[in-house]
């Protein structure tokens, strides 16, 4: 039977096993919403902005591992999604964005709500693709969702015409595509394995430093497995958290910019460093000038294009990271060499004396609210076992840093692009996908006013997050960069009117609680995250002075951080090390 | 890092857009084109560009992995590394008067250039070679007025047995 091009669009998302998308709707996408009303396989999520959209159908995807799919229409719709589609790019999400386009005979005449999708969304997606003919469509959404779900992951555009949705013919979606042009490697070279093997064995201070690759791989049993098997200090990357458990004794903390002193450390003074699915991005590596001098570093990840970019790399493996580093433990069985237990001791020693700073140590006599406390009593809470969202900032940091994930894909943040506004539709496509979990979004008074629209949407779908904002009155992390490198000129960084938090919520049909003294911070907590059917707004008041600490500044080296005035007055006389 | 001239030939889908990624990819992250040609191969699915670039040995590695995760991308080949013969097409017309009709004349014969149009006071001439040979014509023809001037933009090819062509390796997703 023929259908028409909307029909069979919804029927290749069900037939994909697609179960939410989450849009909205407009003229060059009538007919494909026509369609959605006749069926109930595949449930739309009304947003009420775009980004919106994008933002939920990621956190969809982080949490899932599936993509996250979105449905907009032409012109302003899909502009609007541009913001999240650059969002998933950074991260390497997988997300198929159909967006609605003026017919195929108006393309290119300054339609009404056209705009070329395809050269807008190009810089930031994996791939796109613009459907001329309803012939190809089922084949197009077939390939969409292969590219956007393999190798290295990422957003795919599919912009359709809207008479292409009304035409008409067989349905047939295929089962699998072919293209000579997309081959993404999968298995390590086993030479290669065999001498990254060796060169780890051979460590005296190794290190193991991993990135969301390992969660998109689904790689945290054989990351686990070799992390023990070695004994080796593993840190994760702000994309990784979870991969390695937060409160197992080898982790030794996030590293990078706001990460804890003996993770960055580590890194500065190990002589042999194994990096997986993580990128070595600036905020990761400090000064490449004065990046790890001392190591010989093994690098596995899926995307040629990452290895040796920013870093040169003794053994560089493309491959999966789940593949690798299965593959990497047997090589290492097979050799037979045991670690140099000696200079293991010594490095240990030698890291826990880092450790005994307690880099992230705060004051806690405070009159005012610290947000790390309110995070640390989260935590605790709900026993580490909430999913948690944020947005971008001092909170973001604060939520890495005492939140200790033990899981992957519970953690759920923008990392690469760092996107305000992600915390709260991310939190809804989380809730969606696990309707009986703790989901809550940790944020600021700065972000969550970026997509606070969406607390419509929580509404309307019964979406009981619970929202911890971390109210300093600041943006503070803009704040903070002002006090320390533009001599305290807080230019533009303070909002002279913000809203009253808990009566916004209460307009939205939810509650708000206002929490300004340390004394009531747990049990605020405590009766808000009991209420398992609302969703609750927690205005936490905090103290705007605080600042995220450790931080490495532009410029500066893994050993040259600055510590909280607290950690400070703990820092010991830089030992004499020696290092070969 | 020493700075050198590559030609990179890339063996494309034949689709419309494919251009603009490449173009886009170049000016998105700051490399270098100095010349791009493309057009369809014999194989009509397939287009074949050669694109000059100048950049360090670490730059010119990642413009071709960056090229490589194109997805309409089939092929990659630093001509650079390898044995290999470059061609640019030059049409330039140039005024031709009086003595200097036999001296222009001359000196294309010389870059073995033919002659295509000719007026009472223009000539048109193609060259084909080398960039350098090109260059070096141009040169020459000081001696006169250059009116216009157009050039192809290098195209190359390897030498002996190696080819860009597409192998039989498929990807396929279950």
């Amino acid at each position: 039977m023929e259908l028409t091009g909307a029909d069979i669009l919804v029927r290749c998302l069900k037939d994909e096993g697609v179960k939410y998308i989450f849009g909205y709707p407009g003229g060059a996408a009538l007919h494909i919403y026509d369609a959605l009303y006749r069926q109930d396989d595949v449930r739309h999520i009304l947003v009420r902005h775009e980004q919106g959209a994008s933002h939920a159908a990621d956190g969809y995807a982080r949490v899932t591992g599936e993509p996250g799919v979105v449905l907009v229409t032409s012109g302003p719709g899909v502009t609007n999604t541009i913001t999240g589609i650059a969002t998933a790019y950074m991260d390497s999400i997988p997300m198929v964005i159909i967006s609605g386009q003026v017919p195929t005979h108006l393309i290119g005449d300054d339609a009404f709500q056209e705009v070329d999708a395809l050269g807008v969304s190009r810089p930031c997606v994996k791939h796109n693709f613009l459907v001329r003919d309803v012939k190809d469509l089922a084949t197009t959404i077939k390939k969409a969702f292969f590219i956007a779900n393999s190798g290295k992951p990422g957003p795919v555009v599919v912009d359709v015409p809207k008479d292409v949705t009304a035409n008409k013919t067989e349905y047939w979606y295929p089962e699998s595509v072919a293209m000579r042009s997309y081959n993404p490697t999968i298995r390590g070279h086993t030479g290669q394995i065999k001498k990254a093997a060796k060169l780890l064995l051979s460590a005296k201070r190794p290190i193991i430093y991993t990135g969301g690759g390992v969660t998109t791989a689904g790689g945290e049993k054989e990351l686990r497995q070799l992390v023990r098997r070695l004994d080796y200090p593993c840190t994760n990357t702000l994309m990784g958290l979870g991969c390695y458990p937060a409160n197992d004794p080898l982790f030794i903390g996030m590293l990078g910019m706001h990460g804890t002193y003996e993770a960055n450390m580590a890194m500065h003074d190990c002589d042999v460093m194994l990096a997986v699915g993580a990128r070595f991005d600036d905020r990761i590596t400090g000064d490449l000038t004065k990046f790890a001098p001392y190591a010989k570093i093994i690098h596995v990840d899926i995307d040629p294009a990452s290895i040796g970019k920013n870093v040169g790399v003794e053994i560089p493996i493309v491959g999966d990271a789940k593949h690798v580093l299965s593959d990497l433990l047997k090589a290492i069985e097979k050799l037979d060499i045991e670690p140099n237990f000696e200079a293991l001791k010594a490095w240990w020693n030698q890291i826990n004396s880092w450790r005994s700073i307690d880099c992230l140590s705060y004051d806690r006599q405070s009159d005012k609210i610290k947000p790390q406390y309110v995070l640390e009593k989260l935590y605790e809470i709900t026993s580490g076992d909430a999913f948690v969202t944020s947005d971008v900032g001092q909170h973001q940091m604060w939520a890495a840093q005492f939140y200790r994930f033990d899981e992957p894909r519970r953690w759920v943040n923008s990392g690469g692009l760092g996107t305000m506004g992600f915390g709260l539709p991310a939190a809804m496509g989380v809730r969606l996908a696990y309707p009986e979990s703790d989901v809550v979004c940790v944020t600021g008074e700065a972000s969550i006013i970026m997509c606070i629209q969406e607390l419509s949407t929580c509404k309307q779908y019964d979406l009981p997050i619970k929202i911890i904002n971390l109210n300093n009155r600041y943006m503070g992390m803009v704040r903070q960069w002002q006090e320390f490198f533009y001599d305290r000129r807080y230019s533009h960084s303070y909002m002279d009117a913000l809203p009253n938090f808990v009566d916004l919520a209460k307009s939205f049909g939810h509650d708000g609680v206002l929490v300004e003294n340390p004394a009531d911070v747990e049990d605020a907590l405590r009766e808000t995250m009991a209420r398992k059917d609302d969703l609750v707004f927690m205005d936490f008041i905090t103290d705007p002075t605080e600042n995220v600490f450790p931080m490495i500044a532009a410029g500066s080296g893994h050993n040259e951080m600055h510590l909280s005035p607290k950690a400070e007055s703990k820092d010991a006389a830089p030992q004499e090390r020696e290092l070969a | 890092m020493e700075e050198k001239r590559h030609i990179i030939s890339v063996l494309l889908e034949n689709e419309s857009g494919a251009l603009s990624r490449v173009a886009g990819l170049f000016s998105a992250r700051g490399y270098n084109i100095e010349t791009l040609t493309v057009a369809p191969t014999d194989d009509e699915t397939l287009s074949r560009m050669t694109i000059v670039t100048v950049g360090s040995e670490s730059v010119v590695e990642q413009i071709t992995k960056q090229l490589n995760k194109l997805i309409e991308v089939v092929k990659v080949l630093n001509l650079a590394q390898r044995s290999h013969i470059e061609r640019e097409l030059m049409l330039v017309k140039v005024r031709a008067t009086g003595e200097l009709r036999d001296e222009v004349k001359r000196l294309a014969e010389i870059f073995r250039g033919r002659i295509i149009d000719v007026t009472e006071s223009i000539y048109i001439i193609e060259l084909t070679g080398e960039g350098s040979k090109l260059d070096a014509f141009i040169d020459t023809l000081k001696v006169t007025e250059i009116l216009e001037l157009v050039r192809s933009g290098v195209s190359g090819i390897a030498r002996g047995d190696s080819s860009l062509s597409i192998s039989n390796r498929i990807s396929k997703n279950s």
